[in-house]
């Protein structure tokens, strides 16, 4: 979550839905919060009896427009024009909050001369390299030679300075722009500022949610950096009924980003090694730790991390086992390696929990790619239609592949459920909640527990007696954990490891006690921790906190545990005054106890806990000591927020609206189309549309509806919700339907350049046309949970998304793409590919 | 006659009371409980969204009962939406997986086999599979790595399965082509 990350120093929602309860607004932005996360929504719909004024900004009038108090409509991809909107008219109306903005946020800090804003380049940022088609960040750093010390103008007027800056980038985003390229009315524009700007100050707060409405874009890490800007200059971050709240949509995604199954990630995001870059532990350390920040002391988290994975190997004299790691060279990522897998490079792949044959982008690509495989293992509850590909997907249907002439060697192993294995989960607002197993999965079935276990087991035993130099670090792999009576590893033995523990081993047992938090953590090789960032979940004191189920206070403290150090709002210093008083009485959450000479409050303070308001760090001073008495963002160099980012994105420091790669309109912006760094992958069978190509004038939205799940593996086979939700639709205004002559309750076709889609055609005024630079442009919206199997089967709306990468995460576009729209069911499945071609489709020529 | 003084409707006109209360039931519903009588309960999260709804998860003699949202939470007092409300028949329903099951390469359909032999045959397949693709440097930079045995799925498992996942194929195996479903 670099968006988040690096502005705010972590990658994770700053709040919890429980809190938003004590906000005076809530803008809900890139997400259908009472469809896709209807529990948190509840307080949301609290909040509003409260008198919080609830608003949703959304292309669809959806279940949670319905009891928002105002929805604003959009033409989809355009939201940082419609945020940049709010940051101008912030600026302007000089309705930021001075004080916090003056002392939290690092809008006085000067940046280097050689910067060049979008402004002075037509829509670039300065060091682009068109060959390479990436930029070097080198113009962007600060003014000074110390990211700990930066140059700052407290009167805010040098033009260098981050506040200056911002009004110039953001000028150009009046509320005429916002009209003519989101389709907003300047009074609606008019309505949404004020109830922000209203709800935001000493004494009130709004808070922001968004979630993958926000993220699947080619630009999606910069929509997230808009709103936290947003959020910063408002005041609205660290204190109570503000912040951000990422809603993400798996029960433990936010735990498989913390703890990473991603290849550019360890734990505790901590970043992979890359070859020719990290050619020694020094050089990777060297990368890794900042001067000032908690990211000084990286080096006791990465050599307990490597003595976590290879234990008694890891030494001082082999740099802890740093060269066992191996090194990313490329994109590896979901679609890195899927284009590799068609081109026949990748032999064999490993499925948990996920099903790509309908979830993937451009599914039909993904299919077809599996067949490539010689080996494919797919872990699930059910025959999802990811291990069945090879006999009942749509191209064995239309002909493309033949059951008998695909090689793969496939594997459909029976996965245990919820309720019949023990372990965290870790939620949206970072909670680590722990399950106790209630009953023996049926069968056959295993939790992927047992099954890397028992998989490591055999593969270090051949390792054991092989002679083979790569074969190295598995036979240092430190797997020691003791089994259960069905061969599982103890669970509560990987938490600890998790945890981190000393490694001076009590007699008798592998290690030392359990470490009490990431303050412990040495690079002395005396401690190891799985994840940092989880340490202290299961202490020295043996309390499993993820399990603890006695919740007291505000904050519910004693139910679960929340990372880092059980601190449940982010940055909560900056709900007190830079003197260390709170804000106001009606907001107040943490603040500095002269008496005790302490922080106190509501909340686990996310702060040095005695390190008082004013203090100023000495000269030389490193590491959290660097840091003044009021600078809450703890984990950046400087404690500042980034409302300007210097270091750690690809696609500029502010964030600036390219259109969608595939628009049906020219940006209006700037003269620069698109991201001019996303991930395009032009490939003959990855075509994509034009800017404006008429065969593809309308905008086409994907979302999720409550009573399914992502791909379905959970939802399609269940009765009730197979019978809520039976079929796959698509929705579309009265007057796209009068003029394409498609009637409600009718069958329509959906097309896009990689795939035609049959579905329910819904005609409801809960899709409008928008009124955009001199035209009207229509946007149709699909969810996306049907596939082959199950009670309820469809065609897989994600054969019409194309693969395309977000440059610093590698996400896909599939919240604003182009589609035509046929009335009728699409062609039987055989002549769909003429179909497709008759189309006249080709790949996209390069185009700025 | 003991057994028709037991019906409602004499229990009504003779009991003396108003049909309001038990006289009312039949001798069957009278004996009625709900299914969670005398089951145990075991403390869970809902596996759908990443709310985190608290469940209760009732069973008896190892099999499932019920499950509902925990009143006890602070993050769904007690409430889940249709589909935490469905997990029950998640782990119930008839499509539940429970044998292993294998194709071979070109054939036409699934046979059943141990999961003893299909994890021999696995760890066989990465070991092969690893084997020829490993990479251990390019242009005289340190790689160490294989990129072509890959892994999808994460978001959907637990903290701890991810750490072992992680640690053995990235940490152990030097498999780099790991992606899950989080990309923002």
């Amino acid at each position: 979550m670099p968006g988040l990350g690096t502005t705010l120093g972590r990658g994770g929602a700053t709040t919890a839905p429980q809190d938003l309860l004590r906000a005076d607004c809530i803008l809900i932005q890139g997400s259908s919060m009472a469809e896709a996360h209807p529990v948190a929504f509840r307080w949301v719909v609290a909040a509003k009896e409260r008198g919080a004024t609830v608003i949703h900004v959304d292309p669809r009038f959806s279940r949670t427009s319905a009891l928002a108090d105002l929805w604003i409509p959009l033409r989809a991809g355009t939201d940082i024009v419609l945020l940049g909107g709010l940051i101008r008219h912030v600026l302007e109306h000089e309705l930021y909050f001075r004080e916090y903005v003056l002392a939290f946020t690092n809008a006085s800090v000067l940046v280097g001369e050689h910067f060049r804003d979008t402004e002075d380049l037509a829509g670039l940022f300065s060091g682009y390299d068109p060959e390479q088609g990436a930029y070097d960040g080198a113009s962007w750093r600060f003014a000074g030679d110390d990211p700990a010390r930066p140059e700052r103008d407290e009167t805010l007027t040098d033009p260098r300075c981050v506040l200056q800056l911002l009004r110039r980038h953001f000028q150009r985003y009046t509320p005429e722009l916002v009209r003519d390229v989101c389709g907003v009315p300047p009074e609606l524009f008019a309505q949404l500022a004020r109830a922000l700007t209203d709800a935001s100050g000493p004494d009130k707060t709004a808070a922001l949610c968004y979630a993958v409405g926000w993220t699947q874009h080619s630009k999606g890490v910069q929509i997230i950096r808009a709103g936290a800007i947003l959020q910063l200059l408002l005041g609205n971050v660290g204190r109570p009924g503000g912040g951000i709240l990422a809603l993400r949509g798996h029960a433990s995604i936010q735990g498989s980003t913390d703890i990473p199954t991603l290849y550019d990630l360890l734990p505790g995001y901590l970043p992979m090694p890359k070859a020719g870059v990290h050619t020694s532990l020094d050089q990777y350390l060297g990368a890794v730790r900042s001067r000032g920040g908690g990211w000084h002391d990286a080096d006791g988290y990465v050599v307990s991390l490597l003595k976590a994975y290879y234990g008694g190997r890891a030494r001082a004299d082999n740099d802890w086992g740093f060269d066992f790691l191996p090194r990313i060279t490329r994109d590896h990522s979901h679609f890195g390696y899927f284009m590799e897998m068609m081109d026949g490079k990748v032999e064999g792949l490993f499925v948990m929990g996920q099903n790509p044959a309908v979830g993937g982008q451009h599914a039909r690509f993904e299919r077809t790619a599996l067949s490539r495989l010689k080996w494919l293992v797919v872990r699930d509850l059910v025959e999802v239609e990811t291990a069945s590909f090879w006999y009942d997907s749509p191209e064995v249907r239309r002909g493309e592949l033949h059951t008998t002439e695909i090689g793969t060697e496939v594997f459909l192993m029976p996965a245990a459920g919820h309720a019949e294995k023990a372990g965290t989960f870790t939620n949206t607002q970072r909670l680590l909640q722990f399950r106790d197993k209630a009953v023996e999965p049926p069968g056959d079935a295993k939790s992927e527990l047992w099954f890397v276990h028992q998989l490591a087991r055999r593969l270090k035993e051949m390792a054991d007696v092989s002679a083979r130099s790569e074969d190295e670090p598995l036979r240092a792999l430190d797997w020691w954990y003791p089994e259960n009576e069905h061969g599982e590893p103890e669970v509560h033995a990987v938490l600890a490891e998790i945890n981190g523990y000393h490694t001076e081993p009590d007699d008798g047992a592998h290690h030392g006690p359990q470490v009490a938090g990431f303050a412990d953590l040495r690079a002395d090789g005396s401690t190891a921790c799985g994840c940092w960032i989880y340490s202290g979940v299961l202490g020295p004191d043996g309390v499993n906190r993820a399990r603890q189920r006695a919740p007291e206070g505000a904050y519910f403290h004693g139910w679960g545990y929340a990372w880092p150090a059980d601190r449940r709002i982010l940055y909560n210093r900056a709900s007190a005054r830079p003197d260390g008083a709170p804000w106001s009485e009606a907001k107040k959450l943490v603040w500095w106890d002269h008496e005790r000479r302490r922080w106190t409050g509501l909340d686990v303070p996310d702060f040095v806990a005695d390190k008082a308001p004013d203090y100023r760090p000495p000269p030389g001073a490193v590491g959290l000591a660097a840091l003044r008495g009021d600078a809450p963002f703890v984990m950046q160099a400087d404690g500042l927020s980034q409302l300007f980012v210097a270091k750690g994105l690809a696609d500029g420091p502010l964030p600036s609206h390219y259109e969608a790669i595939e628009s049906p309109v020219d940006n209006s912006v700037y003269e620069q189309q698109k991201n001019p760094v996303a991930r395009l992958h032009v490939r003959p069978d990855n075509p994509l549309a034009e800017p404006g190509d008429p065969r593809f004038p309308i905008v086409l939205t994907t979302y999720r509806l409550t009573e399914h799940h992502t791909a379905g593996g959970m939802s399609r086979f269940l009765t009730h919700l197979a019978e809520l939700m039976p079929e796959l639709f698509v929705e579309l205004s009265p007057e796209l339907a009068t003029s394409l002559g498609i009637e409600h309750g009718g069958v329509a076709t959906v097309v896009t350049p990689r795939g035609a889609v049959q579905a329910r055609a819904l005609v409801t005024a809960r899709m409008r046309p928008l009124f955009v630079a001199g035209r009207w442009v229509h946007q149709v919206a699909m969810p996306f949970h049907w596939g082959g199997r199950g009670h309820v089967t469809g065609d897989v709306t994600n054969d019409l998304i194309p693969l395309l990468g977000e440059p610093n995460v590698g996400i896909h576009e599939a919240k604003a793409l182009c589609c035509a729209l046929f009335p009728g069911p699409r062609p039987p499945d055989a002549s769909i590919p003429r179909y497709l071609a008759a189309m006249a489709v080709r790949p996209t020529p390069e185009r700025v | 006659m003991a057994g028709f003084r037991g019906l409602p409707l004499f229990a009504q006109i003779f009991g003396r009371k108003d049909g309001t209360g038990t006289e009312a039931m039949s001798p069957r519903t009278r004996q009625l409980s709900a299914r969670t009588t005398g089951s145990q309960t075991t403390r869970s999260v809902c596996p759908y969204c990443a709310v985190g709804c608290g469940q209760l998860v009732h069973h008896r003699d190892g099999e499932l009962v019920a499950i509902e949202g925990d009143p006890e939470s602070p993050i769904n007092q007690g409430t889940l939406c249709p589909k935490g409300a469905a997990s029950l028949e998640l782990l119930t329903h008839p499509a539940r997986l429970t044998q292993v099951l294998y194709r071979a390469p070109h054939t036409r359909a699934w046979e059943v086999v141990s999961t003893s032999w299909a994890m021999d045959r696995i760890a066989q397949l990465v070991w092969e599979s690893r084997a020829r693709t490993f990479v251990k440097e390019v242009a005289g930079e340190r790689v160490g790595h294989s990129s072509a045995v890959a892994h999808l799925g994460g978001a959907t498992l637990d903290d701890e399965e991810n750490y072992l996942l992680k640690k053995l194929f990235t940490a152990g195996l030097g498999l780099v082509s790991v992606s899950n479903q989080a990309r923002i």
